[in-house]
């Protein structure tokens, strides 16, 4: 497995319209990746998930799909690829297991083979009580979830997830979750766009950041969190804080009388911010992050980018 | 190369299961209304108004009609299946299951068009069942009939699949069969051998390509045709290559498909 699992070369797409959606964009994803593609709306990342699948002519560029080219060899390539869509596309009057039997056959999977597989994967992400049932009855959560089914049912070794868990309730996302980790554990590679950014932080090891069809940040999750120099963090008091109760050193900003929202450098421990108010007779009953880490790099980098 | 041939195989018969699935579902809206229709054309054209025609090359006016309304009902379903199929696969976007495939654009045209035949072939049976009680059916060649139906059905299962390709919205998928085909299938010769007509008229109905496909069914079932047979068939033979050169084209630059 020496080939990457995605390589994109100077990928540019330019609409009919004339806009510039993807100005040149590199990108390297090795096997085992699980990788965030992060921007802001119309950033550019629907765009590159859509050359990389065929649903979007590219303008130019080269795309490598383990090692195969796509232009010269798009069927092998293919066959590498499973894609959950942004939007729901189910044909709505088909059975469940349907479905997946089909999306299999397109694949080159035999009805015989895909039954099973389709077993397999449907009482994983508990739809098995509902195969018979016709899509359009299923609940928003279980469409998100029989959307990963299909894109898993020819086993592909790279997945591409175009914000998976969008509308999904916690519970639901909670399981596509664990179930992510689960494939990215046993070799599938794994590329996810998500405006929720906490789920990005939580699963992915790889990032690249997009604004206006370029690439601003290719790091690992882990460097790129680390440049992370200040935190905001939401403090709730046990006893009433004044308008103008400050502490030096600290960036303090009261919302009400019993929260306060602390900026502290990431050098700082929070022992240290417990102290200082501590000193000033304020007990602090609990604190959360008012944003997670990747979202505060996110918003600031993109803020940066001029939006 | 074989591992390419055998997944497209799968692809293909998974195209047509899922087609034929798509109409067998919805039977009594897919095969019962052309049943009807024709039943209403042999009590009210073939009898009541037919008796007062006569015969027509020593064949009752129901017994001439047959034909042109078989094929008209195996071109309308035909037609209509592969445009409905393809245009609500856009319009809930379950099209781009095929896209995002490793499918050829070949099988996913051969997908459709094998469907809207099997559509065709179903109607033509069941219209033919129907025809039993109100016509002495006849076949002057069971080989042409088959060739002249499979054709036939072929060439409106790609109409409709450039159809669908072309529609943005549910009207776009209504306009070609209701202000060109149906008026050209009536103008065809369902009803009336050319010869019945003015001679200009004759030379403007030689411009109707549906009047060849008419006489071509009409001559492998009754043995009798306005058109020379061998022209006929050459005719439907390059409308067939014409449009599946236009659908190949059209699916090699994505049109209506990929942005």
């Amino acid at each position: 497995m020496n080939s990457p699992a995605l390589l994109i070369n100077n990928l540019t797409k330019v609409y009919s319209n004339g806009h510039k959606a993807l100005h040149g964009i590199n990108l390297e994803i090795p096997h085992g990746d699980f990788f965030a593609l992060l921007g802001p709306n119309g950033a550019g990342k629907s765009t590159t998930i859509g050359i990389i699948t065929s649903l979007i002519k590219k303008t130019e560029g080269d795309i490598q799909i383990y090692g195969i080219d796509i232009d010269k060899n798009f069927v092998e390539a293919k066959t590498y690829i499973g894609l959950v869509p942004q939007e729901i596309n189910f044909n709505t009057f088909e059975p469940i297991n349907e479905i997946l039997t089909n999306q299999a056959g397109y694949y080159g999977v035999t009805r015989d083979e895909a039954i099973p597989e389709s077993e397999k994967l449907l009482k994983k992400l508990g739809l098995w009580d509902k195969r018979f049932h016709f899509s359009r009855k299923l609940s928003g959560g279980m469409q998100r979830r029989l959307m990963v089914a299909r894109a898993l049912i020819h086993k592909p070794k790279l997945l591409i997830l175009d914000e998976p868990t969008a509308g999904a309730d916690v519970e639901v996302r909670r399981l596509m979750w664990d179930y992510l980790k689960f494939l990215n554990e046993n070799g599938t590679t794994i590329i996810l766009t998500t405006h929720y950014l906490e789920e990005a932080e939580n699963l992915c090891k790889n990032i690249a950041i997009i604004d206006d069809g370029k690439i601003l940040r290719n790091s690992s999750m882990r460097n790129f969190l680390n440049e992370l120099k200040s935190e905001n963090l939401i403090l709730y008091t046990e006893n009433p804080l004044k308008n103008d109760f400050s502490v030096e050193g600290l960036d303090i900003n009261i919302i009400d009388e019993n929260t306060c929202e602390v900026s502290i450098s990431v050098d700082s421990s929070i022992n240290f911010l417990i102290e200082e108010l501590s000193k000033k007779g304020v007990k602090v009953k609990s604190l959360k992050n008012k944003t997670s880490r990747l979202e505060e790099l996110f918003i600031r980098m993109v803020d940066k980018n001029g939006k | 190369m074989e591992n390419n041939f055998s997944l497209q195989i799968i692809a293909y018969n998974t195209i047509v299961r899922k087609e034929v699935l798509r109409f067998s579902r919805i039977w009594k809206q897919t095969l019962i209304p052309p049943v009807i229709t024709n039943i209403l054309y042999f009590i009210i054209f073939g009898n009541l108004i037919g008796e007062r025609i006569g015969q027509i090359n020593s064949f009752t006016y129901t017994d001439f009609i047959f034909p042109g309304l078989l094929l008209m009902s195996v071109i309308t379903h035909s037609y209509t299946n592969t445009v409905s199929s393809l245009y609500i696969s856009k319009y809930h976007r379950y099209i781009e299951e095929l896209l995002v495939s490793p499918i050829q654009n070949y099988t996913i045209l051969a997908g459709f068009i094998t469907g809207g035949v099997i559509r065709g072939l179903a109607v033509g049976v069941v219209v033919i069942l129907a025809a039993q009680f109100f016509v002495n059916f006849t076949v002057h060649s069971i080989i042409l009939m088959l060739i002249v139906i499979l054709l036939s059905s072929t060439l409106f299962s790609m109409c409709g699949f450039l159809n669908g390709l072309f529609a943005n919205d549910w009207d776009d998928i209504n306009v070609i069969p209701t202000f060109i085909m149906t008026p050209l299938t009536y103008l065809g010769g369902i009803f009336f051998s050319i010869s019945m007509l003015p001679e200009v008229w004759q030379d403007i109905a030689l411009v109707n390509p549906i009047l060849y496909l008419i006489n071509a069914l009409r001559y492998s079932m009754l043995g009798i045709t306005d058109v020379s047979i061998i022209f006929a068939f050459f005719i439907i033979l390059i409308f067939n290559i014409f449009i599946f050169a236009l659908c190949m084209y059209f699916l090699s630059i994505g049109k209506g498909l990929r942005t």
